[in-house]
């Protein structure tokens, strides 16, 4: 047998032109990558089975700190439905000699200049009561809220249907009001679009207020039973306490960087209109003024604990197959030198296949844990109530996925050494 | 100008009871492009260490050892690696193919280590020289699904994928039977030719070893040249080195 013709490929030469750094060390670059592939390629199974380790762990650590973001949300927004979101400012006042509460209408006016003054325009008085109401076994008294229109979006209330109150509200003949969704169960759950009605019983009669929004649940037992009103509706069907006459709360949700001017200021202007008896205190109630660390900071610890755990026991079955893989692996990685491989790219290559393999696990890891964590059963397990559930982070992705890959990098450095000690003699007689 | 100069090269093992074997003694040798030489003798007599030499896979205790002009010394170790890589091609008795991998893969794996159009183009050239070799129909064989015959002609394939300017041929045909092996080392030849490459050829068989131009013989480290005529009447009587 003969050649059939010349061979067309690049005769080496001396006299020929050699591809600048870059194309060389692109070249180099790209060429470890395809040997590292060919080989978990060719060992798919061994790589494959050491790898399981690796990819849960990803899965476990990814999905922590996903849950966890998620998990925080639903805790903050706990947090702002009851303190507030940050900086809520909480006003109030009292006489310095007789310890009593300001007249509401002076309180009030105080409060509307002094937030006028500085262009605040979520504020809300909020105050807390019972309201009776004619359910269909009977009448019951049931917690009432008296609130200003901004209160919803101050304390992060969304709306399960219908919408909170508007502006237009007010003006309404029959007085409008939001119920909780244990309320409204308790109704018979009537559709809103039949503009359905709550009855308060009142000493002297009945009055018919319209629901217009049903708030999402609050009690897993449907103990809960809340209703909003405007204030001026609530003053008139919920009357204060003859015996302790509790005054509202005064409250504006200022932005942070200035609430702390913020407050001696409206402490002073407040004050000053109510006069020199009375105390005027002005603190946060937001959770950001109290809440100094992680509440979910334990079982994240843990949790991710156990992914590092499991991640440093992948590592080290990956750690213990690469090697026996690269001793089986001698006399190829002769041939590989015999063919021009230089050490640093037999070392790049070995550490490569490692770091590729871990890499696609990471990747594979992250994606388990986005349908494990984004789906709807697992949202609503632990993301029930939030309003803003937040989208998959993309620091869990990257850090499961960085980890994954630094486990790789680190589980391929031993082997790689050890190809890089082969002898190009020994190996081909191997 | 000869492509590869040994002048006095020696080398040495120290053995683990202190003392110390000498593979190689004095060894002077000169190859030229287009040269076509044999090198004969018995197992142990030191012909793969002399050929690992020649490949810089290898260096000697002393002597000098010039490649492609630079002697051996002055060539680090990554330089060396890269001058096998683009000026030697090496053939084994064993064929030495990478397991797993197909017949077109493991013609590709030198073109990994090349640069440039080489390194982009690897699986045209790769499959082309396949054809050359007759394979272009076994390109997805692994080796185990190829013969003794048709797996050294992959490695002959491998061995001349990147133009190489000295081929090195361990034994090539040892592994394979009298007719397969006659029929690997006219071709052999033949693309040694065609690329105008140098080829040496270590065997201990003399039909193998009469098809060289330079005929040479290591006894015990020693390198003797042998008349043509030597080699022919060996092969003639079938008598084995």
């Amino acid at each position: 047998m003969t050649l059939e013709r010349q061979p067309e490929t690049e005769k080496a030469s001396g006299a020929e032109t050699r591809p600048s750094i870059g194309a060389r060390l692109w070249a180099s670059f790209v060429g470890g990558l395809a040997e590292a592939w060919a080989e978990i390629r060719v060992h798919r199974t061994q790589v494959l089975l050491s790898l399981i380790g690796v990819g849960i762990a990803v899965t476990a650590l990814t999905g922590v700190v996903a849950a966890g973001a998620i998990a925080t949300q639903a805790s903050t927004e706990g947090y702002e439905r009851g303190g507030g979101r940050p900086a809520t400012l909480y006003m109030y006042a009292y006489n310095v000699e007789t310890g009593e509460s300001p007249k509401k209408d002076a309180m009030d006016a105080a409060f509307a200049a002094a937030m006028e003054r500085y262009g605040i325009t979520y504020t809300s008085r909020t105050s807390f009561g019972g309201l009776s109401v004619q359910f269909p076994d009977g009448v019951m008294m049931i917690q009432a809220m008296g609130i200003d229109q901004p209160y919803a979006s101050m304390h992060r209330i969304g709306m399960l249907e219908g919408s909170w109150f508007t502006a237009r509200d007010a003006d309404r003949l029959a007085p409008a009001i939001v119920i909780s969704e244990e309320t409204w169960q308790r109704l018979g759950s009537p559709a809103l679009s039949t503009h359905p009605t709550v009855q308060i019983v009142l000493p002297a009669g009945t009055v018919d207020a319209v629901v217009v929004g049903i708030t999402p649940a609050m009690s897993t037992d449907g103990s809960y039973l809340l209703a909003y009103l405007l204030n001026d509706d609530y003053e008139t069907f919920v009357p204060p306490d003859p015996i302790y006459p509790q005054p509202p709360n005064y409250e504006a949700w200022v932005p942070v960087d200035i609430s702390d001017e913020l407050m001696t200021l409206i402490q002073r202007d407040i004050a000053g209109e109510l006069g020199s008896n009375f105390q005027v205190d002005v603190s946060r109630q937001d959770y950001l003024a109290y809440v100094t660390e992680d509440p979910l900071l334990i079982p994240k610890v843990v949790v991710t604990g156990i992914a590092v755990l499991v991640m440093v026991l992948g590592a080290l079955g990956l750690l213990n197959i690469a090697l026996v893989s690269v001793k089986h692996r001698i006399r190829e990685i002769g041939i590989r030198r015999a063919f021009g491989a230089t050490a640093g790219r037999v070392f790049f290559s070995v550490l490569m296949e490692s770091v590729v393999a871990t890499f696609v696990a990471g990747l594979v890891g992250v994606l388990l844990a986005i349908v494990l964590i984004k789906n709807p059963i697992t949202e609503g397990i632990i993301a029930a109530g939030v309003q803003d559930i937040p989208g998959f982070p993309i620091e869990a992705a990257l850090i499961g996925l960085g980890s994954a890959t630094l486990v790789g990098a680190l589980a391929g450095l031993i082997p790689a050494l050890v190809a890089v000690r082969v002898k190009v003699i020994d190996a081909i007689r191997y | 100008m000869a492509f590869v100069e040994l002048e006095g090269v020696t080398r040495s093992i120290d053995l683990p009871d202190g003392g110390r074997l000498d593979i190689l003694k004095g060894v002077d040798l000169s190859v030229e492009i287009g040269d076509h030489v044999s090198i004969v003798g018995r197992s142990g007599s030191g012909k793969s260490t002399l050929l690992n030499l020649l490949g810089l896979v290898d260096t000697p205790t002393s002597g000098r050892l010039e490649f492609d002009g630079t002697p051996l010394d002055k060539l680090s170790g990554g330089e060396r690696d890269r001058r096998r890589g683009r000026d030697v091609g090496f053939i084994f008795q064993q064929f030495n193919l990478l397991p797993g991998r197909t017949a077109l893969e493991n013609v590709m794996t030198p073109l990994l280590y090349a640069e440039g159009t080489q390194f982009w183009t690897r699986q045209k050239l790769a499959s082309e020289m396949l054809d050359r070799v007759g394979l272009g129909g076994r390109l997805k064989s692994t080796p185990d699904q190829l013969s003794g015959g048709e797996q050294q002609r992959v490695a002959i394939a491998r061995a001349l994928v990147r133009g190489p300017r000295l081929i090195l041929a361990d034994e090539p045909t040892g592994a394979l039977d009298v007719e397969t092996g006659a029929t690997v080392m006219q071709l052999l030849d033949a693309a040694a030719e065609q690329a105008g490459a140098a080829l040496i050829t270590i065997t201990h068989d003399p039909s193998v070893a009469s098809l060289a131009r330079r005929h040479y013989r290591l006894d015990n480290g020693v390198l003797h040249r042998i008349e043509a005529t030597s080699v022919q009447h060996l092969a003639e009587t079938g008598a084995t080195l």
